[in-house]
């Protein structure tokens, strides 16, 4: 990659954080470069992975899917991570840096609950006090992730500023940062927020793409043609995407959750129908209205509400590395109840996302296709019942 | 437009042996014309320096005081241009050096040159971003600077030294000394590390360093008055008064006699 300032992805990123903070950055930095290059670090990390998250995750050709399709479609079995999603990826990795740098106090911000649950199973499993900032709205829509952070020991509180969703909870988790900053490791979920934290996240979502790309290799004996995966933030989908970066015969598409519609003005399609704004901590494209005011995202799928994304995804849509394109809320249901029937795998809501693009490209019969399933759909099942307007029968 | 406001008013303050009395209050909150009102009225009741809050959507260095009352603002559809229009009509009436304090994000959508140029037509002072360190603050500084206008920036109990000396360097007008680690709002405690850290900034600069965050009661100012720094910001104290004020037509005489109950016998004197 073209060499960059310092903490940016071509123009964006950056440390967009009020002084306090500016220290602690600088030392998460070097404190993460230099565990990087520690073999001892990276050998526990692995194992965790391994034995206790259960990676490698399988990909898997979706045989009937593929037929329906017209492409052979594989399947990044992410949902199969221990907590039903990548984002255990992440978690593990800071918490282990946390660990590092003496913190005992972790705080994290989640949408779907995903990232929540995933931090407090890490923090559990080490034995650190956490506690997660969660938007009144997600907890309403995500009951049941909000009962196993709890059973996990981890204090969920409920934040009822502005949309009551990710974005709040960001906010919230920024503040309680700000002044906690020397005893306390703030855990992001996503490739969001200030210099480090983007690099650090993607770093650990990219064995996501790393395995996929041996798994590939191993099942196809070439590199795919697309690879497909949804976009709230960025995680899952920049783990997919990087270790791809330099072979450019494979195509990127990220999926932005369109909501009702993107005539609406009602959905958290940033890539699409944002502008470069700063939010977070980071400049990247994002959903503002003509004063500059950050405008509330809307998803069918709590973990894409969100109306910031990652810089480096800015990055990609920049350099036209990637192409973003966003589905509605209906057609991810479509998808959702699409996966569930033809393959026997219940998606995450937001993973729905990602598969209803498919439907959208017209294959080529021997074009190999990865998509990320970055999580299951258990979380959602209360969303879906009430849609369908009956009770999951318990 | 003339330069070096900030400067000259610590000057004059310092020569009456006075320390600044620095009042925020957010514009637009509860409305532009209270605030057309406040600017006009507080310099009279003991205010040296009036910081004006945009508002912003996702307020990430503040307490609840000032959310709210960034909320009450942006409810009447208050803007960045709306403020910078209003200031700009009233430049001939406004008595003292005023800070426009913006989150980043509205700046830069409309566009850093368009921004200061309508900032100097403001007639603007200083101007402050709290989400802006120095390292990302460039571009910005050279065009504000270009119009006169001042950039100050924060320092924190958790700055190192070699930010300290960085900042002090780069901040005009005056250095904004953060006094604790956390967000605006109103404390009871203080903490003990000020006269240390603000001892440490002056060892590095002669510029004047004023002390906010957090403090709201004469105790305080008085307390703060004896470290050695020359001037205090209160901001979330000012903004409660305004909001247990909303429906009463007595508002702005209510944060005028809450200012001078503040800066009154503690500040050398209004």
């Amino acid at each position: 990659m073209m060499s960059m300032k310092k903490g940016y992805f071509g123009e964006f990123g950056g440390q967009f954080v009020p002084e306090t903070l500016m220290t602690a950055l600088g030392e998460l930095e070097r404190e993460y470069k230099r565990l990087k290059k520690d073999k001892d670090f990276q050998r526990k990390l692995a194992y965790y992975l391994r034995e206790y998250v259960g990676r490698p995750t399988p990909l898997y050709f979706a045989e009937r899917l593929s037929r329906k399709m017209g492409a052979k479609i594989y399947l990044k079995r992410e949902d199969l991570c221990h907590t039903g999603a990548h984002k255990i990826n992440n978690t593990l990795g800071q918490i282990l840096l946390a660990r590092r740098m003496g913190k005992q106090r972790i705080i994290a911000e989640t949408g779907a609950g995903q990232h929540g649950v995933a931090v407090a199973t890490a923090a559990a499993m080490f034995g650190l006090l956490c506690e997660v900032y969660m938007g009144e709205e997600d907890i309403r829509r995500q009951g049941l992730n909000v009962f196993r952070m709890k059973l996990l020991g981890t204090k969920v509180i409920p934040v009822s500023s502005g949309s009551k969703t990710l974005k709040d909870a960001c906010n919230e988790a920024i503040r309680d940062w700000v002044t906690n900053v020397r005893t306390t490791y703030y855990l992001i979920g996503s490739v969001v927020g200030p210099h480090p934290y983007p690099m650090i996240v993607r770093d650990f979502q990219s064995l996501i793409g790393k395995e996929a790309k041996r798994q590939i290799l191993k099942a196809e004996k070439r590199l795919p043609d697309y690879l497909i995966a949804c976009i709230g933030g960025g995680s899952n989908s920049i783990g997919l995407f990087h270790p791809f970066f330099n072979h450019r015969e494979v195509k990127f598409i990220g999926v932005e959750a369109g909501g009702l519609g993107i005539k609406t003005g009602k959905h958290a399609a940033t890539l699409y129908q944002g502008e470069v704004g700063i939010l977070h901590g980071s400049k990247s494209y994002l959903l503002q209205d003509k004063d500059g005011q950050v405008k509330i995202a809307h998803s069918l799928a709590p973990g894409l509400d969100y109306p910031g994304v990652g810089p480096e995804h800015s990055y990609y849509k920049r350099i036209g590395r990637c192409k973003y394109f966003s589905v509605t809320d209906k057609e991810a249901l479509k998808a959702f109840e699409m996966l569930s029937q033809t393959e026997g795998i219940i998606p995450a809501l937001e993973s729905a996302h990602a598969l209803a693009y498919l439907q959208k490209i017209d294959f080529n019969k021997d074009e190999i296709v990865i998509v990320c399933l970055s999580g299951r759909g258990d979380k959602d099942m209360n969303i879906i019942s009430k849609i369908k307007n009956q009770k999951p029968k318990i | 437009m003339q330069k070096n406001r900030i400067d000259r008013k610590f000057a004059e303050l310092k020569k009456k042996n006075k320390k600044a009395f620095i009042a925020f209050i957010t514009a637009g909150d509860p409305n532009l014309e209270i605030t057309k009102q406040l600017i006009l009225r507080l310099p009279a009741a003991g205010v040296d320096i009036l910081e004006l809050g945009a508002p912003f959507s996702d307020p990430l260095a503040d307490g609840l005081t000032i959310q709210r009352a960034s909320e009450r603002a942006l409810s009447q559809g208050v803007s960045l241009t709306k403020i910078l229009d209003l200031l700009k009509r009233m430049k001939n009436e406004v008595r003292v050096p005023l800070v426009l304090l913006s989150y980043y994000n509205p700046i830069y959508k409309l566009g850093i040159k368009k921004f200061a140029k309508l900032a100097s037509d403001a007639e603007v002072a200083g101007l402050i971003i709290p989400d802006l360190p120095l390292e990302e603050s460039k571009e910005l500084k050279k065009e504000m600077n270009k119009q006169g206008i001042d950039i100050i920036f924060l320092i924190a109990p958790t700055s190192t030294e070699k930010r300290i000396k960085a900042i002090c360097k780069q901040s005009q007008g005056f250095i904004y000394y953060v006094s604790r680690t956390g967000i605006t709002g109103v404390r009871k405690e203080m903490p003990k590390d000020i006269k240390e850290n603000v001892h440490k900034i002056k060892d590095f600069s002669s510029k004047p360093v004023v002390v906010g965050f957090g403090i709201s009661n004469p105790g305080q100012i008085s307390r703060i008055k004896n470290m050695n720094v020359d001037g205090v910001v209160v901001g979330s104290a000012i903004v409660n008064v305004i909001e247990k004020n909303l429906r009463n037509k007595d508002l702005v005489r209510e944060v005028e006699k809450f200012i001078f109950h503040l800066g009154h016998g503690h500040l050398g004197g209004v």
